[in-house]
């Protein structure tokens, strides 16, 4: 589903944020990317989103090699890529139903469509009692499940969280990422960044470890694939 | 690679309902665009005042113009009028008899060319003068009358073409009697030449108040997508395509053009309104049948259109010159 081949991230001369990375991740698994802050956790992220390219070496998600794509394909690529954030980036001049709506309207779903999956994703992580509240009235855990139904609500086969339990009590943590463990039983690949050792060492997943930009861990299994 | 999975999707999802998919793509397509018009639209009317402003300032950039071009096609309108009632008027030399200036006017009455003649004999002339010029005391003075038989000649309705009217001076210059003939259409090439000054002048002015009121919607848009910055980072991170993010901005435009228009048209419809009736007292005091034409029903639309038109253009320059910036690199952190 994802390759890292030989991938390295130079932003400037004297910055490298990642060294010759090498990964693969398959269809339906879950991992978790680890490493201090500044190791290059969300960078690797941003290559998957082609939010940033590679200095050097290949990205490739789903068969596709990401180096190569033309700009106008992008949107394209994100469509098939869930991306859950830390602050959730939720807007707040809309109901939860209209923020989970927006990946359907950018592909141009119909309003039946639209209505039907939303609330299947709401549905999915327990707020379809809440679809018309304005997000700033739910509490962070709720707050963050909006940000999962939204990036799973096109079912795409790749998901993406950056540091989804940071602001979050351990008991809501462990619900999170309970949800995340059942996307990847549905085939869905998960790849979880966070320094949260103890929720990783917990859910006793494949761990990727980043330091100072190198693999230093978790690469091996399915390496030179 | 990546459309051509999503349209298989699509298309797939369209057998499935028993619809064409290029139908259900279409129908969702126009779905979308009435329903990001319909945003627009609202979002402007949520904020009256900062509308209203923008409209107004659209307005009068583009009723000046077009007041002017107005001014213009009844200039226009009324040199056209006035060409075509000249006159030709022949002096008689000043030993000519009032018998002979009578023989001679009915000679030329007879003419083909000829519409109608007026003899203004020589004393009448002079009492008229005398009356209309305050020069009485001077005129007194004078032995002779210094003015001569005078003929008002009106060409028929088919001579009065500029060639026409030059054949019948040279025709009536031939005859004996006749000292001078005069057509006085100075006045009217010097209108004319005015007039076409005018056209270019206004012309100059709209071409700049265009690019005015392109850079005003684009100023206020890019306020807008300055507020709307969170909006579109999101659309850009779940996949929306760059029409996508921009289109609501370029309805935002159009319906500052729309209201612009709509403000344009009033002032256009008040000032005329205002004008009417001292433009009325003057053209009556120059015996003219001239009057200021208001805007057509295809006029006011043209000048609705071109307003959106150009709102659109203004939505456009912001959003390619701001939109592209805004990428969601910087929303994920460090």
């Amino acid at each position: 589903m994802i390759e890292f081949r030989q991938v390295t991230k130079r932003y400037d001369s004297d910055h490298t944020a990642l060294r010759q990375v090498n990964f693969a991740l398959d269809r339906g698994e879950l991992a978790f990317l680890t490493g201090h802050s500044g190791a290059g956790k969300s960078t690797l992220l941003k290559l998957l989103m082609v939010m940033e390219r590679p200095s050097a070496g290949e990205v490739v998600v789903g068969g596709q090699k990401l180096n190569s794509l033309p700009r106008r394909q992008i949107p394209y690529i994100r469509r098939h890529i869930g991306v859950v954030f830390q602050n959730h980036q939720l807007l707040f001049d809309r109901t939860v139903f209209d923020n989970v709506a927006m990946p359907l309207e950018v592909t141009g779903a119909s309003p039946s469509d639209i209505g039907r999956r939303v609330r299947a994703a709401l549905d999915k992580v327990g707020l379809l009692s809440k679809e018309k509240m304005n997000p700033m009235q739910l509490s962070g855990g709720e707050q963050q499940r909006v940000g999962i139904a939204r990036a799973v609500v096109n079912k795409p086969p790749l998901l993406l969280a950056d540091e989804p339990t940071g602001n979050l009590d351990p008991e809501l943590s462990a619900d999170i990422m309970n949800l995340f463990g059942q996307f990847s039983q549905v085939g869905v690949t998960v790849l979880i960044a966070t320094h949260d050792i103890a929720l990783v060492n917990e859910m006793n997943c494949r761990t990727l470890t980043l330091d100072h930009g190198r693999l230093v861990a978790g690469g091996s299994p399915l390496m030179g694939v | 690679m990546a459309t051509d999975s999503r349209s298989k999707q699509e298309t797939a999802r369209g057998a499935r309902k028993g619809q064409a998919p290029w139908r259900q793509q279409a129908d969702s397509y126009l779905n979308h665009h009435r329903k990001v018009a319909a945003d627009s639209a609202r979002r402007l009317w949520r904020m009256p005042v900062a509308s209203f402003m923008t409209w107004t300032v659209m307005g009068v950039a583009l009723a000046l113009p077009v007041a002017l071009l107005l001014l213009l096609t009844s200039l226009e309108g009324v040199s056209a009028g006035w060409e075509s009632s000249a006159r030709v008027t022949a002096y008689l030399k000043l030993d000519s008899s009032l018998e002979d200036a009578r023989g001679l006017a009915q000679e030329i009455g007879s003419d083909g060319r000829v519409e109608g003649v007026e003899l203004v004999a020589r004393d009448q002339a002079l009492a008229e003068f005398r009356v209309s010029s305050g020069l009485e005391d001077a005129l007194d003075f004078l032995q002779d009358n210094p003015l001569p038989h005078t003929l008002l000649i009106t060409p028929e309705d088919s001579a009065r073409s500029q060639a026409g009217v030059q054949s019948l001076v040279t025709y009536v210059e031939g005859m004996e009697s006749v000292e001078q003939v005069q057509v006085d259409l100075g006045w009217l090439q010097r209108l004319n030449a005015m007039t076409d000054l005018l056209s270019r002048a206004v012309w100059a002015l709209s071409m700049l108040l265009a690019v005015a009121v392109v850079l005003v919607i684009g100023n206020t848009v890019r306020l807008a997508i300055e507020n709307r910055r969170d909006e579109i980072l999101v659309a850009k991170l779940v996949g929306g395509t760059d029409a996508f993010v921009r289109r609501p901005f370029l309805y935002t435009g159009a319906w500052f053009g729309l209201g612009g228009g709509l403000v344009a048209f009033i002032l256009l419809e008040l000032s005329l309104w205002w004008l009417s009736g001292p433009i009325e007292r003057l053209a009556g005091l120059y015996r003219s049948d001239f009057s200021l034409n208001g805007l057509s029903i295809d006029g006011a639309l043209a000048l609705i259109i071109v307003a959106m038109v150009l709102g659109w253009l203004g939505a456009w320059v912001a959003v390619k010159r701001h939109m592209d910036d805004i990428e969601p690199g910087e929303i994920a952190g460090g």
